[in-house]
């Protein structure tokens, strides 16, 4: 297993190498150095020899990715391309264009962004996986039918929805809770009910059917009529026989989002103004913050392929039949 | 063995419970429930608003913009201030003992009378006077130690361990502030590594300034403390300290604005201790920044700083004292603006500024109390006003029911329809495009714009000059007489018949080129993103219509917007600008030729040039306000008219919305400091925020008996067939 991770380490570098490039690619086909230059310096009053100088100062006054004008090797490293990316694949990521330490910032930002995002996980998990066993155990019934008019008809909702409607039943017309904010520790527990509870409902929908769909995939195979056949109730063969087996879908879902949960939500973290991962890329690409941009955009490139090695890593814990070679 | 999985379910239903039941634990005392602050600050003398986008620059020097000034204008203090209430807008001292005396001299060095004209003064001295005994706010870098050396100005990156924030620093100290900080801070304008959006105007004005910008770059020697020394240890002949508390600043020629520039947070005193501190090895890595991290003598001091979550303002324990002011406009001692005259500013102890981004929530906690004072978005403005008969804007029986207040303010700010003058059809000084512009001038209906897309919040502007601004002239006098007819004592827009007339002796008759037959197109340029941008270039090009006139909508992003209005490629665009001061220059200057946007990188962005324009221009700005000015005023005024180089567009107005708890709200659209004037009845507010936030219980009842009322029926409906036979 050890050669099998270490060979998908390796894969790993020139994916990263692509993402580096496409987000350099497709950032600057948006935005120019100058453009970028005049969106920190504002829009008052602003010189050409500001411009210039502001370019110099934050290194964007080279060619993007060929130095013509360098000799050797320096045609490649003396551009902006490379300086601003070689020092990502050590996670340095450097100072923001407004000077502030990304790499801190990110450590700071990543914990309100777990803080609603794995709440909501758990949760929606246990629910959306009890709710779909419930209606596999009425399949074929009104309570089955019913079910799935209730699930597609919330999958068709827009998040959006969810997250105004909760602050304006839980919060503005019920006052049961802050309706944004958040805080550290304990005080903070209060702030997080609205968006996880957004979170959860906002997700039952498209969880539940595909869980559903796995369900009763397995419910028709032979070994659950054997389960049948041997006298077990129908509780005990959903639980001990039809979940376990589900679990290998259920894992490729799960386990390749557990590190993309630090990453946040952009528009949960938005409306309820949580401090997170989300709103911090977020703000970056409203102000052509390129340095951050890339930071996230790496970053969430490396948390999904160790998320992808974690997936196949969990296959062999859950199935043992399944090797890694 | 495999985990049983229903043991994961358990946690995470029970995790379920937790949250649920999480209000119940934090907040069982007679609190409201959603409150979201900590509770023993229920009856704290503290402000609560919010921020929308986090402050890019705290640095006097950088700082440039509104959402900026709202923290620094508290925190710094330039030498002078305007007027809390005096109309039209006053300077008076702030860090000053005085006024600056100003000088002026000619090419020979001689001193010159007040009224000289200002073709005879090649400088102009202005001395100012700080005032002794300020201190500045505590800060470690101005800590010292017994031997009175600097106690954190020469740390090791290791002494930073455990270091995140200021507060961090066991010690803090302060020292008085002298005439070298303002020295300082003018050679910090000049710095190329600080990019001061300043640096290219007072390059025009203070005597020496470019050179010394030039000097320090060739000089620069990369390393932050070695730019310190560097600052500290230039001299240059614009800027001379005196003596400790005196300080000379030269000018070439003359500058009247200069004044207006010396009430704007640029010109702050910083203490050089300060950027040798944060220079340190070690300080940016933790974010520790003087562009993050204030050092001032204004009445607060910034002791929380995270612009992700909330920024917190507290009183300054070591502010010089100043008082509220004791006189204003007429009519204002009736309103109680006046009834805390002479009372020790600042009124507030704590201003804590939460991360808001969306208006909804934003609004709903107004609504709920916990924001003092609001302003009003269009998703709220039907919930906020509503419009009497009359046109006047009053508060919803909903909010008045709540002793909410409204203020309105017509702010100094102009938003305006421009024509680029280099564009062959559109532009130019030809009497063929004049006669275009002035008829499209009265088809685009500003009144309709206005009522349509700003619910009313804005006035029509009849020349460059806001109402406030001397020139401006108000009434019949002051309508565009090219667009308005004055009737039964109002402005009634001209008709369509007499654009169209113009249209057809432009050679358009019918929107159609008289030589060569074809429909007139003309090019709008717009930065177009949502469903409310196309509800309002439709209406845009409904005006177009209204003159057989097809406008084609040439929809970017805003990067490309710009690049066509600093190349001269656009036509017609929507553009806007702000006062910086309170002067007609500073708005006039947006049609002055040698301020083009194209060939001078100015801010006039149509590229509007008339000499006589210019001429008078040049005269003006440098004459006091007086009949003078205001006949050149006019004149120049006319002639922009005449030539339309812009729909003249609107002035918005601002609507802002405060609590009853919160006391002196006044109308201030220069003064950025005006915190320091605010009081608040907290006691009230804790009373209020009780009564209006009683959580509503039953939905909780209601969704346990539904939840009961599922789940039962499926327990037993469960039991029920496992209980049953197979067939």
């Amino acid at each position: 297993m050890s050669a099998y991770i270490l060979r998908r380490l390796l894969y790993a570098i020139p994916i990263l190498i692509g993402v580096n490039l496409l987000t350099f690619v497709l950032f600057f086909v948006v935005n120019s150095p100058d453009d970028m230059a005049r969106m920190h310096l504002g829009e008052k009053r602003v010189t050409a020899e500001a411009v210039a100088a502001w370019k110099a100062d934050h290194g964007y006054d080279k060619p993007m990715l060929y130095n013509a004008e360098a000799e050797g090797l320096g045609r490649l490293t003396e551009t902006i391309f490379f300086d601003k990316s070689v020092r990502l694949f050590v996670f340095d990521f450097g100072s923001s264009d407004d000077g502030r330490d990304i790499g801190r910032d990110i450590a700071q930002r990543m914990w309100p962004s777990l803080a609603i995002a794995l709440p909501v996980l758990l949760v929606g998990l246990a629910f959306n996986i009890s709710y779909a066993l419930f209606i596999v155990f009425f399949r074929a019934t009104y309570v089955d039918l019913a079910s799935v008019v209730l699930l597609v008809t919330m999958m068709s909702i827009s998040g959006l929805f969810y997250i105004i409607g909760g602050q304006f039943l839980l919060g503005k017309l019920f006052q049961l809770v802050p309706i944004s904010g958040y805080d550290t520790g304990l005080a903070g527990l209060k702030f997080l009910v609205l968006p996880v509870i957004v979170g959860v409902i906002g997700g039952i929908g498209a969880g539940t059917r595909w869980y559903r769909t796995l369900f009763l995939e397995e419910i028709g195979r032979d070994y659950v009529r054997t389960a049948r056949a041997k006298g077990l109730g129908e509780r005990l063969v959903l639980f001990r026989h039809v979940l376990r087996n589900a679990l290998i879908p259920i894992l490729t879902g799960v386990v390749v989002v557990l590190p993309l949960l630090f990453m946040g939500s952009l528009i949960t973290e938005s409306f309820f103004a949580i401090p997170g991962l989300g709103s911090y890329t977020i703000d970056a690409i409203s102000n052509q913050d390129f340095a951050i941009v890339r930071s996230m955009v790496f970053l969430g490139a490396v948390l999904y392929i160790l998320g992808l090695i974690l997936t196949d890593i969990s296959y062999t814990l859950a199935d043992p039949r399944v090797r890694l070679q | 063995m495999m985990p049983w999985p229903g043991s994961g379910v358990q946690v995470a239903w029970a995790l379920v419970l937790a949250l649920v039941l999480a209000p119940w634990l934090v907040g069982c005392d007679d609190r409201p429930w959603n409150d979201p602050y900590p509770r023993d600050t229920a009856t704290s003398n503290t402000l609560y608003s919010s921020f929308g986008e986090r402050p890019k620059h705290l640095d006097p020097a950088r700082s440039y913009t509104s959402n900026e000034n709202t923290f620094i204008a508290q925190i710094y203090e330039p030498p002078l201030q305007y007027h809390f209430l005096h109309r039209p807008y006053q300077l008076i001292p702030l860090a000053l003992a005085e006024m600056p005396r100003v000088r002026f001299y000619d090419a020979a060095g001689e001193p010159l009378p007040d009224d000289a004209p200002a073709a005879a003064i090649a400088r102009s001295e202005y001395e100012l006077r700080v005032r002794p005994g300020t201190r500045y706010q505590p800060h470690p870098a101005l800590a010292r130690d017994a031997e009175g050396a600097p106690r954190y100005l020469d740390l090791d990156p290791g002494a930073l361990a455990g270091i995140d924030t200021l507060g961090d620093f066991a010690e803090h100290g302060t020292r008085e502030l002298v005439a070298a900080d303002f020295a300082y801070q003018i050679k910090r304008l000049a710095a190329p590594w600080l990019h001061s959006p300043i640096n290219g105007v007072m390059r025009e004005h203070i005597l020496g300034f470019a050179a010394l910008g030039e000097r320090l770059e060739a000089e620069d020697p990369e390393q932050a403390r070695a730019r310190v020394a560097l600052l500290r240890d230039t001299e240059f002949e614009g800027v001379e300290v005196l003596d400790r508390y005196r300080l000379r600043i030269t000018l070439e020629g003359k500058y009247p604005q200069f004044s207006y520039w010396l009430a704007m947070p640029f010109f702050a005193p910083m203490p050089w201790e300060a950027e040798a501190f944060y220079a340190q090895p070690g300080m940016r890595e933790r974010n520790l920044v003087l562009d993050w991290y204030p050092v001032g003598t204004g009445p607060y001091m910034l002791t929380e700083n995270d612009p992700n979550l909330r920024m917190v303002l507290e009183r300054n324990p070591n502010f010089h004292g100043e008082r509220y002011p004791d006189s204003g406009m007429p009519g204002d001692r009736a309103t109680g603006i006046l009834d805390d005259a002479g009372a020790p500013l600042p009124f507030i102890d704590r201003v804590v500024y939460s991360l808001e981004k969306e208006s909804i929530p934003r609004w709903n906690k107004f609504l709920q109390g916990y924001y003092d004072f609001s302003g009003i978005s269009s998703d709220a403005f039907d919930q906020a006003v509503r419009v009497d008969a009359s046109g006047r804007p009053m508060l919803t029986e909903t909010l008045e029911a709540r002793g909410v207040e409204l203020m309105t303010a017509v702010q100094p700010t102009i938003f305006f329809m421009g024509f680029n003058m280099l564009d062959p059809v559109i532009g130019g000084d030809g009497q063929r495009a004049r006669l275009l512009r002035r008829a499209i001038s009265i088809a685009v209906d500003m009144e309709e714009f206005i009522s349509i897309f700003l619910n009313g919040r804005g006035v029509v502007a009849q020349s460059p000059l806001p109402p406030g601004i001397f020139g401006h002239r108000a009434g019949e006098a002051g309508i565009n007489p090219f667009v308005y007819r004055w009737e039964a004592g109002r402005a009634v827009r001209r008709s369509l018949d007499e654009a169209r007339t113009l249209m057809a002796q432009a050679g358009y008759p019918g929107g159609r080129d008289r030589d060569t037959g074809r429909a007139l197109t003309l090019n709008y340029e717009a930065v177009a993103t949502g469903p409310d941008d196309r509800a309002r270039l439709n209406w845009l090009r409904k005006q177009f219509a209204k003159l057989g006139i097809e406008l084609v909508i040439r929809s970017t992003d805003y990067n490309r917007f710009q690049d066509k209005i600093r190349n001269g490629t656009g036509q017609i665009f929507f553009w806007g600008w702000n006062a910086d001061y309170p002067d007609p220059e500073n708005f006039l200057f947006l049609l002055y030729g040698p301020n083009g946007r194209v060939e001078h990188q100015g801010e006039n962005s149509v590229n509007y040039t008339n000499p006589e324009f210019d001429r008078l221009f040049e005269r003006m700005r440098n004459l006091e306000d007086g009949p003078e000015r205001q006949a050149l005023i006019d004149r120049m005024v006319e002639i922009a008219r005449t030539d339309a180089p812009w729909i003249w567009g609107f002035h918005p107005r601002a609507f802002s919305l405060y609590h009853r708890w919160y006391h002196n709200a006044y109308p201030n659209q220069m003064a950025n400091n005006t915190l320091k004037y605010r009081r608040i009845d907290p006691a009230l507010r804790a009373e209020l925020r009780r009564a209006w936030n009683q959580p509503v219980l039953w939905p909780l009842g209601a969704a346990a008996a539904v939840l009961l009322a599922l789940l039962l029926p499926a327990w037993w409906l469960v039991r029920r067939r496992e209980r049953s036979r197979a067939l």
